[in-house]
Parts: C-alpha cells; structure tokens; sequence
C-alpha cells in the first residue's frame, strides 16, 4: 500500500499505535483500580479491595440529583443540537452559497475558543441581561460549543451526498419538504446519529463551560472537579469509573444500533422510503 | 440557479447563526464592554477607560500570560512529534486498523477531562500506580512526579493529542500516494519524501492540528490545577479568579480580551492559508 515499508518498520508502527492507547487509557484504567480500592486514601499496589463505594454512590441522594441535571441538560443539548446543526450542516456542505466560506470559519471560532472565558463570557451576559444562572442556562451555554460541533459532524456527511438526488426529487415534482424528508434527511441520517452522539456526550462530560453557567445547581463533572480540589471523597473513584460505564454503554447501544441498520438497510440504499407518495 | 443556492444556503445557515449571534457574539460584545470600564464595577454605563489594561502591563499578570504561551508552544512542538508518526500510520499504513484506532481515540474525549487527569495524579502521585508499583516489585524508590512545569506539560499533551492527531491524519491523507512513489523511484531517500513531499503537502492538516492545540492549550485552566498544583498560574487561572475572588469583572474582562485577541491573532493567520472544503474531504 505505502512505499517500501518493510516487515519491521511496519511491526513498528503497530507497536506504537498500542503503546499510544495504553497511554491514552492508563488514567481511566487507574480510575477504575482506585474504585475498588478499600483505604479512603488511594496507595499502589492495592492490598483489599471492595465494592463498598459503589454502594455508597447508588444510595447517595447528592449523586442522582447531580446525574438527573447532568442528564437533563445532555438531552436538551442534543435536540437542539441536532435541529440546529442540519440546517447548519447543508449551509456549510451542500449549498454553493455567497456567504459560505465566512460561514465556515464563523462557525469554526467558538470551538478554537478557551471554554472557561466563554463560560465566563456567557455568565456577565446572562447578568446583564437579568437572568439568574440555573441548569437551564448552562444548556445554552454548552451549545455555543457543541452546535458548531455538531454541524461539522453532520457537514462531513453531507459532504459526501450526491446533490443530483435532490435535482432529480424536485424534476419529478417533489416539494422542496418532501425533498428535505425523502432525500437530503435520509442520506445524512449517518451523520445525524453520530452528531446526536456526540453532542450528548460532549455535554454529559463537559466541565469549564458549565462551571460558571450552572449557578447553584451541580453536574456531574462539576462535583467531581470540587471533590478533586477540596474536600476530597473516596466516592470520587467510583463516581468517576461509573460515568465512564454509563459513556461505554451509550456507544455501544448505538454501534450495535448502527450495524442492525445498516444490515436490514444496506442493500436497498437510504432512500427507504419508496412506498409514501 | 445560482439565486436558489443562495437563498437556500442562506436560510439553512440562519439557525446556527442567529443563535451564536445570541450567545456566542453578544457575550464576547459584553467582555469587550467590561473591558474598558473602571475596575470592580458591575455597570457597563461608566466612562471608559484603559486602566485595567495598565494594570494588566504593570503587575505581574503578564508573566502568567508568558506561561501560557511557553506552556503551548512546547506542548505544540512535543506533540507534532509525537503524533506524527501515529499520524502517518493511519493515514498510510493500517488501512482497517487506523478506524479501530479513531473510534479508541475518540473514546476517551467523553471522559470527562477533569476524570481523566486525576487518574494521572492517581498515576503519578507518591504511593501511587507509578511509584508504588516500581517501590512493591522492582524495590525502587522515586518520589512524586506531580506538581511541577513538566507535569502540567505532560497533562497538556495527554489531554489535546487528538486535536493534532485528527488534522494530522487529514493532511497526511492528502499526499497522494503516487508521488512519493515516483520521488522514491528517482532516488529519494526516504527522509527526502517525508521533508521535500510529505511535509509541505500534509501542511493545512499539520497548521491546523498546532493551531486548534496552541489555542486550545493558551485557554487551558485545569491540568496546571490539577496536575501542576498551582506552581504557575496561567491565564485562564488568573482571568478566573479575577471574576470570582477577586470581584473585579473590568480586570477578569480585561484579562480574556488579551487572550481572546491573540488567540483570534493565531486562528486568523492560519485559516486564511487553508481551506476547509479541501480538508474535509470535498474534492
């Protein structure tokens, strides 16, 4: 495939990709180890081990309020998200418009933007304009980051549509929404799922923008982050390992969606939808 | 038809622009505000004035910016070196294998980074994964690795290498195969297609990967936290406390235009040399 790489440099290239993970992962695997460990105080190596921890965090009332708000606003963030970036999607990708190419770097600049100053930012915007800082709010501050996101996720999809499709939808005398129903949303659906994925999660773990924009309510990573620095707690481990559970779960469901999709419809492309008219 | 693409494209940019403009814009218009106002006010209806910025030069809140810089600049370097050569395996070598490794990669962006960093104190601190492990089977003692410039560099690089490593990936993608394979017939050696092709054509995915990093490290607040225990304190730090303890809006406000303008100074220089249709695989 690649210019005279041999046996060795090949085996090379393996090995480093492997030692690259096993140094992407070694923090969550730590996580994970502390959790189970008995002293209040981690120590390596771990002398008893015990599931007490986790018990503690299922019992905890703080804990479930903090995963319903984090929950909550992950949700919000996705439906908006998802609406928001499929227009935006087609603006960046499919239409061959005037204000394009500014479009696309426009979107570009929240995402390369220090996130605790726009949290910051948003937080003397919401004062100024009256409005008292609560889970609510730190929805829309989690969307000046994820939307640009998702768009691009859902604009790299798009990329690859045909734009013939929607000529020959309209030549046949589809309307332009059930050229948007029956065409363009099926063919970007891929890139919908993963965006709403995306989104979702991005949310679910993000810290710096809801740190200011949250006012007396609490996410998940918020309390962890407040443990970490101050008032340490041995839940913090296992609170820890389990968002990360819940985030290995999610992917999977949805891989495993995915793939049951992409077998039943595969073959027949994506405009299943042959049977309306 | 030219007039249709432009109507449409229009409207379907009009949601995600309006709700930046609401909440992307106008607060960046609302620190700019702040800015310029007298210290410790909380109204935007003062005269202005440029005293935070004085102040900004005149105490030691340069120096902080100072670190920021170095801190990203040497994370940049450390990175492209590091991810290179990951880069180029995805891009040129595992065929199958590099998805395996994007979905691994990608993976761990959900943690949150605040997770994610205190496994590598659970890692580095003294008793912990790395020392205690060496300490209980190869009897070496060592002491704590945390809590110091190098630390807070380590943790940058751990939590920003898929922002270089995803670009990289796209640029060296770009470098069709077909010339380097006629550079190596003529003769090239294999350092010469790497310097004279694979560098200067993989360029937009390796200005964009240093780029996203650089700024993405300038605004970084929690592994110099978390990991450097407040050995130094960088700008995001500063423009934080500003805001919290410090009850001084004007200075914190100050503060994030100075980062803001260089950051958009960086981002500026190199989106104007790349495209992004190109890089986003529209041919």
């Amino acid at each position: 495939m690649v210019i005279d790489i041999t046996r060795r440099q090949r085996i090379g290239f393996y090995a480093y990709a492997i030692v690259a993970m096993l140094f992407l992962y070694m923090p969550i695997i730590a996580v994970t180890l502390a959790s189970f460990s008995k002293k209040r105080y981690f120590s390596f190596p771990i002398t008893r081990y015990t599931t007490a921890w986790y018990a503690k965090s299922f019992d905890d009332l703080t804990i479930a309020d903090l995963l319903w708000t984090s929950l909550t606003i992950a949700l919000a963030v996705m439906a908006i998200c998802i609406i928001i970036g499929f227009f935006g999607a087609l603006a960046y990708a499919r239409y061959d418009w005037r204000g394009r190419k500014a479009f696309q770097r426009f979107l570009l600049l929240p995402i390369f933007f220090p996130q605790s100053v726009l949290g910051l930012a948003l937080l003397l915007w919401f004062n100024f304009l009256g409005i008292i800082p609560t889970w609510q709010t730190a929805i829309v501050a989690h969307l000046v980051w994820i939307a640009p996101i998702a768009t691009l996720v859902m604009a790299i999809q798009a990329y690859s549509f045909d734009p013939a499709l929607e000529e020959a939808a309209r030549d046949l005398g589809a309307t332009s929404w059930q050229v948007l129903r029956e065409v363009t949303l099926p063919l970007i659906m891929p890139g919908v799922v993963s965006a709403g994925l995306f989104s979702f999660l991005l949310s679910w773990g993000n810290f710096p923008l809801s740190l200011f924009t949250t006012g007396a309510d609490l996410t998940l990573p918020e309390w962890l982050y407040a443990k970490m620095v101050s008032g340490y707690s041995p839940l913090v481990p296992a609170v820890g390992t389990m968002t990360v559970v819940g985030v290995a779960v999610l992917l999977a469901v949805a891989l495993a969606i995915m793939w049951a999709f992409r077998r039943t419809h595969g073959h027949r492309g994506p405009q299943a939808a042959d049977g309306e008219g | 038809m030219q007039s249709e693409q432009n109507r449409e494209g229009f409207l379907c940019s009009l949601p995600v622009l309006v709700l930046l403009a609401a909440i992307f814009v106008a607060p960046l218009l609302v620190i700019f505000g702040f800015s310029v106002m007298p210290g410790k006010t909380f109204s935007l209806l003062q005269a202005p004035t440029l005293e935070n910025f004085a102040t900004i030069v005149n105490q030691t809140y340069y120096q902080s910016l100072l670190w920021s810089l170095g801190l990203s600049f040497a994370t940049v370097v450390i990175l492209l070196v590091v991810c290179y050569p990951l880069a180029f395996a995805m891009a040129k070598v595992f065929g199958t294998f590099a998805n395996v490794i994007t979905v691994l990669v990608v993976l761990t962006l959900f943690v949150s980074e605040n997770i994610r960093l205190f496994g590598w104190v659970l890692v580095l601190m003294k008793g912990g994964l790395l020392s205690g492990g060496l300490k209980a089977w190869l009897g070496i003692e060592m002491d704590s690795l945390l809590y110091d410039v190098p630390a807070i560099i380590f943790g940058l690089v751990y939590v920003y290498l898929p922002f270089m490593l995803f670009p990289l990936v796209l640029g060296i993608a770009m470098v069709p195969e077909e010339l380097r394979q006629a550079a190596s017939d003529l003769g090239a050696s294999r350092w010469t297609v790497m310097r004279e092709i694979d560098l200067p054509l993989a360029l937009p995915g390796i200005l964009v990967g240093s780029m996203l990093t650089f700024v993405l490290c300038a605004g970084a607040m929690a592994e110099s936290k978390l990991l450097g225990g407040q050995k130094v304190i960088v700008m995001a730090d500063e423009i934080e406390t500003a805001f919290t303890y410090g009850q001084n809006w004007p200075l914190g406000s100050a503060l994030s235009v100075v980062l803001i303008i260089l950051i958009g100074f960086v981002a500026y220089f190199v989106l104007r040399r790349v495209d992004l249709d190109r890089i986003m695989g529209k041919t």
